[in-house]
Formats: C-alpha cells, sequence, structure tokens
C-alpha cells in the first residue's frame, strides 16, 4: 500500500476514534497539534489501527513515535 | 454488542430522564475506559450512572478513611477491581513461607473493606473476582501446591463465593466466566498493559461493562422472568407437524443432543424459578404430543406455564401471554430459529429481549450462555415452588377466558376435595394455617401444635381439613372446621378458617354441605356460627348471612332440617 493511502486510512481512524472530522494529519503531525489526543486515547487509537491493519505493535514502539510520520514507517515496517 | 468506541459516542447523548444511580469505581488499575463503558452501556439500558472514580490505585485508603471523597459522594454501588496482576505482583513480593496465605489475607482484607463500607453506606457492593493467570512456576503440580499462585487465585476466587454469599450487600461480577468465554488472548493485551496499567483489553470492555450493568439493573428490579420457546427447530429438531413424532430430532436422533442439552438448560431455569411459556405454529394437539408422549423429551406440559400452539401471528400470541402472566414485556426473553419471526415479534413488542439465534442448533447454547440473560439479586427454594403456583394459575386464567359463565369454568376445574378429621400428618399445617388465616377467618382463634392435638382427642369436638385438587394441580390443605358439640341439638362452628388462594372456587358451599351432612347424620338440629371481626377478616363478614343462617343475638343459626344442599362443582375424594 502507498505512504500516501496509508496516511489517509489512518486519518480516517482518527477521525472516527477522536470523532473530530477536522483531523488533517502528515508526518510532521504529534500528538499535542490534535486536540484528544492524549495518552489514553492513543491506546485506543493503536488499537484501532492494530485491527485495521491487522498488525500488533510491539510495547517498545507503542511508546517511539515522536508523530505521525514515525508511526507510518512502523507500520510500513510491518509490510503494509 | 456495542464496541467500545460506540460506547463512547453514548456519552455524548442527553441522559435525561433516565434513572440515575450514584456508582463509584475503585481499581487498582486503570479504570478509565471501564467507567467510560459502563456509563455508556448505561445509557442503552436506561441508566444514566453517576460515576465517581477513585485516583488510582486508592481502593483501601478510600474505603478506611471515614473522611474519604468516597464517602462524600455517598454512592449506592460500589465498584472494586482488583486485578489478578496487581495480585501477581504481590504474591511475587512475598517471602516463600508467606505464599500460601495470600488467598485467606486477600479475603481478611476484602472483609474489611466490606465492613468498612457498610458501617459508613447503605450501598450494594459489586466486585470484581480474579481473572486466571497461571504463571507455570510450578507446571501442573502447581495443583497439588497450595504454596503456587495458581492455587492461591483459584483459592481466593472459591473463598469469594462463600463470603459473597453470606453477606447481603456483597455482589461478585464474575469476570473469570468472561476471560473463559473470549480466551485470554482476547481479554488481555500486554503491549496496553505494560504502557498503560490496563488489565482489560479495548474489545472486552462492553463485555465487562454488560456483565456489570446486569447486576445494577437487576438491583434496580430489571430483570427477565419468563422464556417464550418456540418449538419446531428451537426446542427439537425438525417440523412436528411434518415430519411426525417418531421424527423429530432430539435424544440420540440425528442432531437431536443439541436439542436435547437445550431443553435441559430451559428445564434447569424452569426449577430457577423462570416462566417457560411455548409459542408456536402449529396444532396444539400435534404442538404437545411429544411433551406428552415423546421418551426423550425433556422439558414436559408441567413445566409450560402458557402452552399457545394455533396458526395466529407471534406477536399476538405473545401478548395473549403476557396478559396471562401479567408481567412487563421487558421481563420476556423470545426464543425461536426462524428470523423472520424474530423479527416480527423484535418490531412489535417493543421491550421483548429477542436473541439472534445461531443458524446451527449446535450453537444455540453456548451463544445463549454468553449473552447472561438471567441475572438475578436473590434465590431462594421459594421461587421454585412460587413458579408452580404461578403455572397453575396462569392455567386456571387461560381456560377462564374461554368461558363466558363461571359455572361453566368451574364445571371444567374438576374438582376434587379430600376431607379429613385432623391426624397426626396434617396437624402440622392445620397449625400453621392457624396461625397464618387473616382474612378469611370467622374467629381468628389461634391454635398451635399442641392445642391441635388435644382437640383432634377431645370427644366434645369435631374436626374437618379439606384439601383441593383441580386438573391442574393441587392447593394442599386449604380449609379447616372445628365444630365443638355445645349440647345434644347444637353444634357451635368454633373454627372455620380458609387459604385466600382457593376463593370463588364453591369452596365454601361445599364445606357447609359437608358440616351439615355430618350433623344430620349425627343428629344435631342446628349449626351455630360467630363471627369476630379483626382488622383484616372483614371479607367475611357477611359469610353466615351469605350462606342462609339467621341472626339471633350475636351468633348465626342454621336449622339443620331446613337446609337445601348448596350447588358446588367439588366433588369428595
Amino acid at each position: 500500500m502507498s505512504r500516501a493511502d496509508i496516511l489517509k486510512e489512518v486519518t480516517d481512524i482518527f477521525i472516527d476514534v477522536l470523532d473530530n472530522e477536522d483531523i488533517v494529519l502528515n508526518d510532521e503531525t504529534q500528538a499535542k497539534d490534535v486536540d484528544d489526543w492524549d495518552s489514553l486515547n492513543h491506546i485506543q487509537l493503536v488499537v484501532a489501527i492494530e485491527k485495521h491493519f491487522k498488525i500488533r505493535f510491539t510495547s517498545k514502539e507503542i511508546q517511539s513515535w515522536n508523530n505521525v510520520g514515525e508511526m507510518l514507517n512502523c507500520i510500513q515496517e510491518k509490510g503494509i | 454488542m456495542k464496541t467500545f468506541q460506540q460506547l463512547k459516542k453514548n456519552l455524548k447523548n442527553d441522559f435525561a430522564g433516565l434513572q440515575k444511580v450514584k456508582v463509584a469505581v475503585l481499581g487498582d488499575t486503570a479504570t478509565q475506559f471501564l467507567t467510560q463503558a459502563i456509563r455508556g452501556l448505561g445509557f442503552d439500558k436506561g441508566f444514566d450512572l453517576h460515576i465517581w472514580e477513585a485516583d488510582f490505585n486508592q481502593v483501601e485508603q478510600q474505603i478506611a478513611d471515614s473522611a474519604s471523597d468516597l464517602y462524600e459522594f455517598k454512592p449506592e454501588i460500589v465498584l472494586i477491581f482488583q486485578s489478578s496482576h496487581k495480585l501477581l505482583s504481590k504474591y511475587n513480593k512475598l517471602k516463600p513461607e508467606a505464599c500460601s496465605s495470600l488467598a485467606s489475607n486477600e479475603i481478611d482484607s476484602i472483609a474489611f473493606m466490606t465492613d468498612n463500607l457498610n458501617s459508613q453506606l447503605e450501598a450494594k457492593i459489586i466486585y470484581y473476582n480474579y481473572t486466571e493467570i497461571d504463571d507455570s512456576v510450578f507446571g501442573n503440580y502447581a495443583l497439588k501446591t497450595e504454596s503456587s499462585f495458581l492455587f492461591q487465585l483459584r483459592k481466593l476466587n472459591f473463598e469469594l463465593m462463600p463470603f459473597a454469599a453470606n453477606n447481603a450487600n456483597f455482589y461478585l461480577c464474575d469476570l473469570s466466566t468472561i476471560q473463559n468465554q473470549i480466551g485470554k488472548f482476547n481479554f488481555f493485551q500486554s503491549s496496553i498493559y505494560v504502557n498503560t496499567e490496563m488489565v482489560l483489553s479495548l474489545d472486552v470492555l462492553p463485555l465487562v461493562a454488560s456483565r456489570t450493568l446486569d447486576i445494577i439493573a437487576s438491583l434496580h428490579g430489571n430483570f427477565k422472568k419468563c422464556v417464550i420457546l418456540d418449538l419446531d427447530n428451537t426446542t427439537w429438531g425438525g417440523i412436528i407437524g411434518d415430519d411426525g413424532m417418531e421424527n423429530i430430532q432430539i435424544g440420540s436422533l440425528g442432531i437431536g443432543k443439541a436439542f436435547s442439552e437445550f431443553q435441559y438448560w430451559i428445564k434447569k431455569l424452569k426449577n430457577r424459578g423462570i416462566i417457560i411459556a411455548v409459542c408456536s405454529k402449529n396444532t396444539e394437539s400435534v404442538a404437545k404430543e411429544p411433551f406428552e408422549k415423546h421418551p426423550d423429551m425433556v422439558l414436559r406440559l408441567e413445566d409450560i406455564s402458557v402452552f399457545v400452539a394455533n396458526w395466529e401471528n407471534k406477536a399476538d400470541n405473545i401478548r395473549h401471554i403476557q396478559s396471562i402472566l401479567n408481567i412487563g414485556f421487558d421481563s420476556m426473553v423470545f426464543l425461536d430459529d426462524n428470523p423472520f419471526e424474530r423479527n416480527i415479534v423484535r418490531e412489535n413488542i417493543p421491550g421483548i429481549t429477542v436473541p439472534e439465534l445461531p443458524e446451527d442448533p449446535a450453537e444455540y447454547l453456548e451463544y445463549l450462555y454468553t449473552l447472561n440473560l438471567f441475572e438475578t439479586v436473590s434465590f431462594s427454594g421459594e421461587d421454585a415452588e412460587r413458579t408452580k403456583m404461578y403455572q397453575i394459575e396462569a392455567q386456571r386464567a387461560r381456560v377462564q377466558q374461554k368461558f363466558t359463565n363461571e359455572d361453566d369454568f368451574l364445571k371444567s376445574l374438576d374438582m376434587v376435595s379430600l376431607v379429613e378429621p385432623f391426624n397426626k400428618f396434617n396437624n402440622p399445617r392445620v397449625a400453621q394455617l392457624s396461625q397464618r388465616s387473616n382474612q378469611f377467618n370467622l374467629r381468628t382463634v389461634r391454635y398451635t401444635d399442641a392445642d391441635i392435638e388435644k382437640i383432634s382427642l377431645s370427644k366434645d369436638y369435631f374436626t374437618f381439613t379439606f384439601t383441593l385438587t383441580d386438573k391442574y394441580g393441587d392447593n394442599g390443605l386449604i380449609c379447616v372446621i372445628i365444630l365443638k358439640q355445645e349440647n345434644e341439638q347444637t353444634l357451635f362452628i368454633d373454627t372455620w378458617f380458609m387459604s385466600c388462594r382457593v376463593l370463588k372456587r364453591g369452596m365454601k358451599n361445599f364445606v357447609l354441605n359437608t358440616i351439615v351432612a355430618f350433623g344430620l347424620e349425627h343428629n344435631f338440629e342446628t349449626l351455630k356460627g360467630e363471627y369476630l371481626p379483626t382488622a383484616k377478616n372483614e371479607m367475611v363478614a357477611d359469610h353466615y348471612q351469605n350462606l342462609g343462617f339467621e341472626k339471633t343475638n350475636d351468633f348465626w343459626i342454621m336449622n339443620l332440617k331446613q337446609y337445601t344442599t348448596k350447588k358446588t362443582y367439588i366433588s369428595k375424594k
């Protein structure tokens, strides 16, 4: 899947989980840039992404991302 | 079932008008999601749960401190969630010689918390039991080793049950069963636990919330009282009208095992006090035949309170069943293999629960187990007994509807009464009724066991007990008469009391016929009655007048020679 497609699908997941139609993500987006992206909701996002792409992140990976780009890298590394 | 994400969206709904309940949540792991799931699901179940959540890992402190926020909040329900993972951490830090007392120490601590809560609050406590973790240190030998973690965890889960049984305000929420149903890999996600201190996966949250709400709803009087069964391909395999009784699948025929096990489940529900009704599109006699004659049927006609088999639509039939049982639609569950019938019922009967039974009957039970439909917060032996009475009453009511005239109805009941003097078998019941009868009791003289025995041996007294059985069942001993010989001519009715269960059945007439006949046989001339008013027996103020006695001073007199036998549909056994 192309990186742009992955970004689009991840954005849709963010919109659904955080219940906010206005979310626009790019590689540089960080948690502080998105309303309600706190540590608790982060878990919900992670689980939703895992389910959607049928992948599992390790505990370390979940903590490691500094921005959306790093998260996308991680998804791509899992063969998506 | 809704996902956690959907339950979370419920939080934005308008909760106005829903039933408010104050709930405190105390957990030793992160409980924010659980709280959200419970409040969200509460919306769907008609509750506006006001939830106060203790700070993380503050369970014991909040409960021990009488000035804590918990007590200030004054919850009606206290949820306590102590996880197996924290239990394991505790165990890991114990010295080896202390490992064997983990469970009993925990029970002591739970008892201490319960006492504290009970002394400060009028709240119900809901405690989650422990999901199993096998740390595999002893292998299978853990089960023979008291100091192993698994031994202690299972012991704790077990000990919680007698503890709950002995503490009326303390309820267990069976988290362990949820993990058994969906598996540990679905219940718990290690990466989330490590990152957040949450032990419940997002997928399991709705199930845990649901199981919790079941208890809360039950505590507020919302629970199921009745299950309505379809027959063909639900209660047995095949179509009775086409296949014939010999060919329906039950017992060892075809996939009969699935249906037999299903029927055993229904039977257990019935024994627990759930009312069983049948609603089937069939000719009644054909539908009833297996219940009467099939050797492998587990359910029999006596298990069914209301049996409706006809070709009308099922929504109307269920309304009919409801009118007989007189319970709410929301307390009914309808089980039918046919999606079309399920939809008709679901669309036309608001509130009724209609599970989406799986296509394969082999899966019915496993699916139904997961729904936890029959939550309750009480059980006594009487429940089963009460259902029996209920069934009999329901059957009578059903027949009464068919009769426009009461005589025809009474005639149809085939009532039989056994009349006996007091004896050692019926003395206890006579004494019990003498203590309990308030309404239909002419003089309300209370007799103990010893009194009853004395009377039964005395030559001055004549005693009568009456039972009443009809074609629906046995009401047992329901009426007592004690006649006292005042002189050679007169019999005084010292005692006449009757159970209110059998009012309007013509019992009065039958009893009077019996004692008048007795009087004539023994050459008495008059029967003398007396009504002594109490706060509760106004019902029988005109009893003797209605039966044709003449008032003389404070007594009621009947001349036996002028008595004409009264109409009754009860025959003497």
